[in-house]
């Protein structure tokens, strides 16, 4: 009889997951589009790439040390940040531009309010939009694919509808753009990864993607219901920032039906963003502005207590 | 002696009007794009702030309490009216720039707060260096608000290119900038004061 009974305080059952490894899943599931795009615009991204790792990472141990609380460098949070960072923005980019990024990403979007669960707005969308306000040139030269040689200079490749780029090409990521946002079917693998391993639901990336697409659909050519819907979905960074940034345990909602509604107002601002709006890329935006009515969602969907009406 | 400097002092840091008491952010906000701007502003304020503490501290017995608002706006619109014409006579560039926030200076928190919340209570020399705190802090905040995002946002000081090659982040001289530097300011300020 003895040793049998175990007495414990709860929670009593417990799973390997940790932040940590749920962090370095994803960062995982991101290196196919990273090689991907490293592939198809040039040795030029791997410096971006590394750059926005390292300057993230870099200003979250400094700012811990400064504020005093542990250095948590091991849970790979601010290397998804950087990476993620880095995934958004365009190959020829100048390194001191990522660089900046990244320590706003990092300082003024997550450590500011807190640290890692704390932050409002996702940090490497964050970064994002800091950049495109601040040096609007460097975040809108876009870099042919490989196989091409003249630079683009453009709002974004959304702007000149891709002449004579298939579906295809789109597809594979033979288009130019933000390094981690062109190679859909990479993106698609590490998406699956992460579906079927159940570190991401389906909620938010299949709402999103749909209103998204609905939207394009039906209001993105002068006849209603005629709009290159399959397009607004393979361009841009939409697939990234669906599966990816959306997605983001610490800024989506917590109950489903939540991340159903913040999915939809994320493709509902990307459609209006992209069609009307000044911009002509949305989903940065868009899943920004989602975030700020983040606490809002959870608020209204908040689950039943048992026993309650 | 003593107690007037501490009435002086209290603006700059302790009440300090925008990092202790947040008023008038709307022109802190607005108009912190650069220096000259920032301290033209402040200057105004100040002297704003100055005549309406005075005259109203100085006839704070005489005016019905039902309608003291009233009262004070309109001696406060009386000053605000000289700035702008002195404004617009002898610094006419000045005077665009700031536009629409010079005539909104009537409507200032700051000068609001300080003719009820202070001169309406105390004898005309203490309101004087009221004033004076309060109008210095205001014009130190505006100033060191202004001077960041002026640097960083154009590279620029006092309208002076600062450094060769500098590739100014827009997003500082954007109205973004402004509530960023502001929100950085004040969580720095608490830290230094240790408010609460």
């Amino acid at each position: 009889m003895n040793n049998k009974l175990i007495v414990s305080t709860s929670p009593h059952i417990y799973t390997r997951e940790s932040s940590a490894k749920i962090m370095w899943m994803v960062t995982l599931s991101l290196v196919p589009a990273g090689i991907a795009g490293v592939y198809i615009f040039g040795l030029s991204s791997l410096w971006v790439i590394l750059t926005g790792i390292i300057s993230a990472v870099l200003t979250e141990a400094a700012i811990q040390k400064l504020r005093g609380a542990a250095v948590t460098l091991y849970d790979g949070s601010a290397l998804l940040t950087g990476l993620l960072l880095a995934y958004c923005l365009p190959p020829a980019v100048p390194l001191w531009v990522v660089a900046c990024g990244s320590v706003f990403a990092i300082a003024i979007g997550k450590q500011a309010f807190g640290g890692l669960g704390q932050n409002i707005f996702n940090p490497a969308l964050a970064g994002r939009a800091f950049l495109l306000a601040a040096w609007p040139t460097y975040m809108t030269t876009w870099t042919n694919p490989r196989g091409a040689l003249d630079a683009i200079t453009s709002a974004t490749p959304l702007d000149n509808a891709f002449v004579g780029v298939t579906y295809w090409d789109l597809f594979i990521g033979r288009r130019s753009g933000c390094i981690g946002e062109v190679c859909i079917i990479a993106l698609l693998a590490g998406a699956l990864f992460l579906l079927m391993s159940g570190y991401i639901s389906w909620h938010i990336p299949f709402s999103f993607i749909a209103t998204a697409g609905i939207f394009t659909w039906a209001f993105g050519a002068d006849t209603l219901f005629s709009g290159q819907w399959l397009f607004h979905i393979l361009s841009g960074g939409l697939i990234l920032g669906a599966f990816f940034m959306a997605t983001d345990y610490v800024t989506s909602p917590l109950t489903n039906k939540g991340k159903l509604i913040f999915g939809f107002g994320c493709g509902l601002f990307t459609g209006i963003i992209r069609l009307w709006g000044g911009y002509p890329e949305g989903v940065c935006y868009a899943i920004l502005l989602m975030n700020a009515a983040c606490p809002l969602i959870d608020r209204y969907t908040r689950p039943r207590r048992f026993g309650t009406k | 002696m003593k107690k007037l400097f501490q009435e002086f002092t209290k603006g700059i840091h302790r009440e300090n009007p925008i990092f202790a008491l947040a008023l008038g952010l709307c022109p802190t906000l607005a108009i912190s794009t650069s220096v000259k701007t920032g301290l033209g502003m402040g200057l105004a304020a100040t002297f704003v702030l100055i005549g309406s503490n005075v005259i109203i501290s100085a006839i704070r017995n005489g005016i019905p309490h039902k309608i003291r608002i009233p009262c004070f706006i309109v001696i406060i619109a009386t000053f605000v009216t000289i700035v702008e014409l002195v404004m617009q006579a002898y610094f006419p560039p000045l005077s665009k720039q700031l536009g629409i926030f010079v005539p909104l200076i009537v409507v200032n928190c700051i000068i609001m707060c300080r003719a009820e919340g202070f001169a309406a209570k105390n004898p005309p020399t203490r309101s004087l260096f009221d004033a004076l705190g309060m109008g210095a802090g205001f014009t130190l905040g505006l100033v060191l608000i202004s001077a960041i995002r002026e640097a960083i946002g154009s590279g620029r000081l006092f309208g002076y290119i600062l450094f060769k090659g500098y590739q100014p982040a827009l997003t500082l001289a954007l109205a973004p900038g402004a509530l960023l530097v502001l929100g950085l300011l004040l969580g720095l300020s608490n830290l230094i004061f240790k408010r609460k």
